[in-house]
């Protein structure tokens, strides 16, 4: 297990007597895709939310990469290679898709205490963002407003924002919420060509989209995880079938 | 991580590039008009207009000042004639002990103003919403409470500047053309290079930050010194408009700190254009002429400035600015 790229033990956080996150063990190795599921409520969030940095857990460590990274800000862990995308699209609304992705590389290209320099006329800045948002299909739209991006295409953008400060790990909170049929298809295909070359822990309700990613799935019921293991075994496993799979299956 | 060819770096498109020449042009002409006022005030025997324009010019130097705080870095600074207050004292107090070198005098006041933006924003930058305006109201509130208590520095009466900031074989202040000239420069000079910061990297930090600070955080910028930075360059800018300040009025009383001079800077900002390169001239321009207008009409002339400023806030979200062609969006 020591080989684990991301390494939880015994986390633990609860909003007064509600225990959102109950001494969760977690591995997730380098270079496979590992996703959390579970029912409405389960702490699928807030357990993202600790791994990011948003939220300080109340017991229990993380390690990343062989470091404890528990006390780390949210910012510390984003440049140490942990980058999240959230649930309800975040981005920046005002900039032009390609400014979004811009921002991105450079909070990875050294200090931004440059005062002179149009960073809008800086070709290292620039051509990776274009090259990313050609990768995620947004080649046309660089300089479209984020704020008048469809809605698939701003949850395009900020999976565009993740990939460009180069994680080791992603985070990605439920990335087909809220699209339509097409959207959530292609996204789930473009997810698909990452696989293998990156690290990624998915949280996603679309159940076909986790049993066509994931490497490896956890199941969460009220903060804790009842089981985790490969497709196959969490299709079969009784307690997450009656736990979780089984409403879905009714619809 | 890609294999897609990356392409070279494409100038705006068109209608971009178009919008930004058509500002630069109404820039121009702008700065153009303020240059033609001291001729034409001279051929029309009106020196007051003279006085009026240096006074606008002044008050567009601290809102700018403003502006890359409260317009670009979202902070709500309640405080900010503070700087003003600083930058005045620091020329008064030291021409009242006889040292009357313009040179010492506005370093001093740069500097000064500096260091107290750098304590104000390294504890309300801390905070925000209603905290950091309160924060920073408070310790402007404090300041401007010691400005009272100061005897030695006229208290609450404020002393006058018998001599002007003396810069010799550079500029005489007491010229009011050359004295008129200098702050336009100065407003010119400030209004450039705010321009160029919140287009560097550095500025497009504080923007992102004010955009959405989670997604900042999250792409890993940790916006604190960023935005400290920010406070302290607009404390120093501010500073210098309170060393032209003092030397365009002759004196200086503890009410140039006052919040509800703080509050005017604010209007003249949100007025102007949030934002904007050109927003916190047009906010000065507008809400000093008007009150010059409206106070020669009636003593109750707030009573109208209100309504106005309350239509300009709700009608033109970009300020005045927006209603310029080229304008109504972060350049």
């Amino acid at each position: 297990m020591s080989d684990a790229l991301l390494d939880v033990r015994a986390l633990s956080k609860s909003f007064g007597a509600l225990r959102a996150t109950d001494r969760v063990d977690l591995d997730v190795r380098e270079g496979e895709t590992h996703a959390i599921i579970g029912p409405n409520g389960a702490g699928k969030t807030t357990l993202i939310g600790q791994l990011a940095g948003n939220l300080r857990p109340d017991a229990g460590r993380i390690r990343f990469a062989g470091e404890d990274i528990t006390a780390l800000a949210a910012p510390a862990r984003a440049r140490q290679g942990l980058a999240r995308s959230f649930q309800i699209t975040s981005i920046y609304r005002e900039f032009t898709a390609l400014d979004n992705v811009a921002l991105a590389v450079q909070a990875h290209a050294g200090h931004s205490f440059r005062f002179w320099r149009p960073a809008r006329a800086e070709a290292r800045l620039r051509n990776p963002a274009r090259a990313i948002l050609e990768e995620v299909g947004l080649g046309g739209r660089a300089d479209v407003l984020a704020a008048n991006l469809a809605h698939g295409e701003q949850r395009q953008l900020e999976i565009a924002m993740v990939l460009a400060t180069r994680p080791r790990l992603m985070l990605l909170d439920e990335p087909v919420a809220g699209m339509g049929a097409d959207e959530s298809q292609r996204m789930v295909r473009f997810l698909g060509t990452l696989k293998g070359r990156r690290t990624m822990i998915l949280v996603e309700h679309d159940m076909d989209a986790v049993f066509t990613l994931a490497d490896r799935i956890s199941v969460l019921v009220y903060g804790r995880i009842i089981a985790s293991g490969t497709p196959e075994e969490i299709r079969a496993n009784p307690e997450v079938r009656s736990a979780y799979l089984g409403e879905d299956a009714e619809d | 991580m890609s294999t897609v060819a990356a392409p070279n770096p494409q100038p705006a498109p068109p209608p971009e590039r178009a919008r930004e020449k058509r500002q630069l042009v109404v820039i121009i002409a702008l700065f153009v008009l303020l240059a033609a006022v001291p001729p034409i005030a001279t051929a029309f025997g009106q020196p007051f207009y003279l006085d009026l324009f240096r006074r606008i010019m002044i008050f567009a130097i601290a809102a700018l000042s403003l502006n890359l705080i409260l317009g670009y870095g979202g902070m709500i600074s309640f405080g900010h004639a503070v700087f003003l207050g600083v930058g005045a004292y620091a020329v008064g107090v030291l021409a009242h002990h006889g040292i009357q070198s313009g040179y010492v005098q506005w370093i001093v006041a740069i500097v000064a103003s500096a260091l107290v933006a750098l304590v104000i924003g390294a504890i309300s930058i801390r905070t925000s919403g209603v905290y950091f305006i309160m924060i920073t109201l408070a310790f402007s509130q404090m300041l401007y409470y010691l400005g009272i208590s100061i005897e030695e520095y006229g208290g609450d009466d404020g002393m006058r500047l018998t001599v002007r900031s003396q810069f010799p074989g550079l500029v005489n202040l007491d010229n009011g053309t050359t004295f008129y000239y200098l702050v336009l420069g100065i407003l010119v000079l400030f209004t450039f290079l705010v321009h160029r910061l919140v287009n560097s990297r550095f500025g497009m930090v504080i923007r992102a930050a004010r955009s959405n600070e989670a997604r900042t955080r999250a792409i890993g910028f940790s916006p604190y010194a960023y935005r400290l930075a920010a406070f302290v360059i607009a404390g120093a800018m501010c500073g210098v408009a309170g060393a032209l300040f003092v030397n365009h009025t002759s004196y200086l009383t503890p009410d140039f700190m006052n919040w509800t001079r703080s509050g005017e800077l604010m209007f003249m900002v949100i007025l102007g254009g949030m934002g904007t390169t050109i927003g916190p001239v047009l906010g000065a321009a507008a809400l000093l002429l008007l009150e010059d207008f409206l106070s020669g009409w009636t003593v109750h002339w707030q009573i109208i400035l209100g309504p106005l400023l309350v239509l300009a806030v709700l009608f033109a979200k970009r300020g005045l600015a927006g209603l310029l062609p080229g304008g109504g969006r972060d350049e």
